[in-house]
């Protein structure tokens, strides 16, 4: 089996347009990431080091979004060096908030941001790494969970199925045992339409979900938007709840989109 | 012996968590958290929702004050019992590879608590009966439930009121708890003018043991009257009604109904009604490995019908759409479960209809199928 003896898992973690939140998930863990160490090598991880081994990489945890033109290059030659690439965070699965420029004219942006607005090479959209290259497993979350980010490599290691639930934010919920804020105190809520994974935090401390792990398997946007309309929540309102963080994700999109 | 119901004063509730809590029970029942009323462990009768009460309706709980002191002057939240005796998450057994790679197993061996509980309605004990026959009544007995169950004990209340999405008396689940429906201990609380005081009826034989214990004197004739006048009153004001008659056929004869496809509309497939059910008992199973991969862990956790994993077999999920998964939800419930289990899935507590985000409706969806499409 991979990852016994001494054949260690060469691993490589790629920034691309991103906070480093994701990255900090994984530093997060520190005792787990000890042990990580010794199981795989670590042939690139910016925030934790500046060495940099060559490749070919076993995996490839990538963060970030693509908004350059050399970005779009760079991450071809990272899935071409890498066996398996697995995207982490919601720049790298859905473009993330910065994706927000996506509505702009990125240009003008630039010139009122920027003093020389010439130097920059920035593409007009900011999306996902799966709209550039394959990618092999996609982890939601604005930052990730720690947790399912070993579980992920774990599995990696082990070769089996990460158990990453694709259901709604509802279940983690109910598992938990909190009390539903839609319901019990009228609090607009995105968990039915959201991925778990976050363990319903928000709700737990008697706020809605800001769909920080993306859309769901199946979300039923529509259905509860209408019930937030039905709660007093307007138009702009919506818009702004779908269009976050994970507000490129196609699901999320096009819903926010039919309140513009 | 004390046959004939007991009076225990308010003033006196105290003796009944001293009594338990002296045979070592952990007592959980209902109180107050985040704005509705959940089940936990108390410590003493100051943790009940002491003069609140709840008001629902479809997609809709709100907690309201009342101008009495009652204990039990709501009915049932967000939460059942089934937490209890079918834990959300439940470790299975752990394995670890030797030095000779040869597999050791251990089980979980949790210790689990005995638990007391207070404040059961009509509906739960139904639902508590109803997953008995799941768990227990096959030649299957799930070790980890039976555990659980065994060594509680169980104080029942007759409801004071009924709520706005309840229909127990459809049902044939309630609101009074009859002799018959396992518990033992069962209470009817009176508030009138000058008095506060609950009567006290005997369902079991350690039921009749802890009484004796208590500061009670039997019930006069106007006392009874006064409890068995609550609860009729209580059946009148059922906030929802369904018509249980021949539902299993009704539901059989109309699986291609177009208001499936409605509800697919209209349906989140969030599976909140699932994980407020006090019956349902879906799982899901996990492994858990550690970084060396020698040793690893099964979990079991509640899943749901709503899922897509859930019907997940070699190639693909069965019930991709929402419509098929509101159907495998609403014909188990009220059809499969019967001849599955010999009952109805469903005891009417109305908690799907509360906590559904979308105030979907299970009473509402089988009137409308029940129409001519
Ligand atoms: S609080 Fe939100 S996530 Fe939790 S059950 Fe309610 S709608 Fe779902
Ligand atoms: S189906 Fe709904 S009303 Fe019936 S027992 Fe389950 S939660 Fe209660
Ligand atoms: S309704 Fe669904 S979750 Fe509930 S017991 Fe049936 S199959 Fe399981
Ligand atoms: S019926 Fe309601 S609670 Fe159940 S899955 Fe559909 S939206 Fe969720």
């Amino acid at each position: 089996m991979k990852g016994e003896g001494k054949s260690k898992q060469k691993l490589a973690v790629w920034k691309f347009a991103s906070c480093d939140g994701c990255q900090l998930s994984l530093l997060d863990c520190e005792d787990e990431i000890l042990a990580v160490s010794e199981a795989i090598e670590i042939a690139n991880f910016p925030e934790a080091t500046r060495r940099v081994l060559p490749g070919p990489y076993d995996l490839s945890l990538v963060e970030g979004s693509i908004t350059s033109q050399h970005d779009a290059e760079r991450i071809r030659q990272v899935r071409a060096e890498s066996e398996y690439l697995i995207t982490i965070g919601a720049c790298a699965t859905a473009g993330g908030i910065q994706a927000l420029r996506n509505y702009r004219d990125v240009r003008e942006m630039a010139s009122v941001v920027y003093a020389s607005p010439q130097y920059l090479d920035t593409l007009e959209t900011s999306t996902a790494i799966s709209d550039h290259v394959p990618v092999d497993f996609e982890l939601r979350g604005c930052p990730v969970n720690k947790q399912q980010l070993l579980e992920v490599i774990l599995a990696f290691l082990h070769r089996r199925k990460p158990n990453i639930a694709t259901h709604s934010v509802c279940v983690e919920c109910k598992l938990r045992g909190n009390v539903c804020v839609m319901t019990a105190h009228g609090t607009p809520c995105l968990g039915p339409v959201t991925q778990a994974g976050c363990g319903a935090i928000c709700p737990a401390y008697d706020r809605g979900c800001y769909g920080c792990f993306g859309p769901m398997e199946t979300p039923n946007t529509a259905a509860l938007t209408a019930q937030w309309k039905a709660m007093g929540v307007s138009d702009p309102d919506i818009l702004r709840a779908y269009r976050s963080f994970n507000g490129y994700a196609e699901a999320f999109k096009t819903e926010a989109e039919k309140h513009e | 012996m004390r046959e004939e119901p007991q009076i225990l004063q308010r003033a006196d509730f105290g003796a009944l968590f001293t009594a338990l809590q002296s045979r070592g029970f952990t007592v959980v029942g209902p109180t107050v958290v985040d704005q509705a009323i959940v089940y936990e462990e108390l410590d003493s009768v100051e943790d009940l929702p002491i003069g609140w009460t709840d008001e629902q309706d479809a997609g809709r709980y709100r907690l309201r004050r009342r101008d009495d002191e009652a204990l039990f002057g709501y009915v049932v939240g967000p939460q059942s019992w089934k937490q209890f005796f079918h834990p959300p998450h439940v470790k299975l057994f752990g394995a670890s590879r030797d030095r000779e790679g040869a597999l050791r197993f251990e089980s979980s061996n949790e210790e689990t608590p005995r638990f007391a509980f207070l404040g059961a309605r009509s509906c739960e004990l139904h639902g508590m009966a109803i997953q008995d026959r799941v768990f227990l009544g096959s030649g299957y007995v799930d070790s980890e439930y039976a555990g659980r169950r065994e060594n509680s004990f169980t104080i029942a209340v007759n409801c004071g009121q009924a709520g706005g999405t309840c229909f127990c008396t459809s049902m044939n689940t309630g609101p009074k708890v009859d002799a018959g429906i396992p518990h033992d201990l069962a209470l009817t609380e009176i508030l009138d003018e000058e008095r506060h005081y609950f009567v006290v009826t005997v369902g079991s034989e350690a039921g009749r043991e802890l009484l004796s214990e208590l500061p009670t004197v039997p019930a006069a004739g106007p006392e009874t009257r006064a409890a068995d006048e609550l609860v009729a009153k209580t059946a009148r004001e059922m906030g929802r009604t369904m018509n249980p008659k021949g539902v299993k056929e009704l539901l059989y004869q109309n699986l291609e109904h177009p208001r499936w496809e409605e509800l697919a509309d209209r349906c989140l497939t969030c599976a909140n009604c699932t994980m407020v059910c006090p019956t349902c008992f879906c799982t899901t199973v996990e492994d858990v490995t550690d970084l060396t991969g020698e040793n690893a862990e099964r979990w079991r956790r509640w899943d749901s019908c709503f899922t897509i994993d859930f019907s997940y077999l070699h190639g693909g999920s069965v019930r991709q759409s929402a419509k098929s998964r509101y159907r495998q939800w609403l014909t188990h419930k009220f059809a499969t479960w019967q001849d599955q289990f010999g009952s109805s899935g469903c005891v009417g507590c109305g908690r799907c209809i509360t906590w559904c985000p979308v105030g979907i409706d299970v009473t509402e969806e089988i009137a409308a199928i029940r129409e001519e499409p």
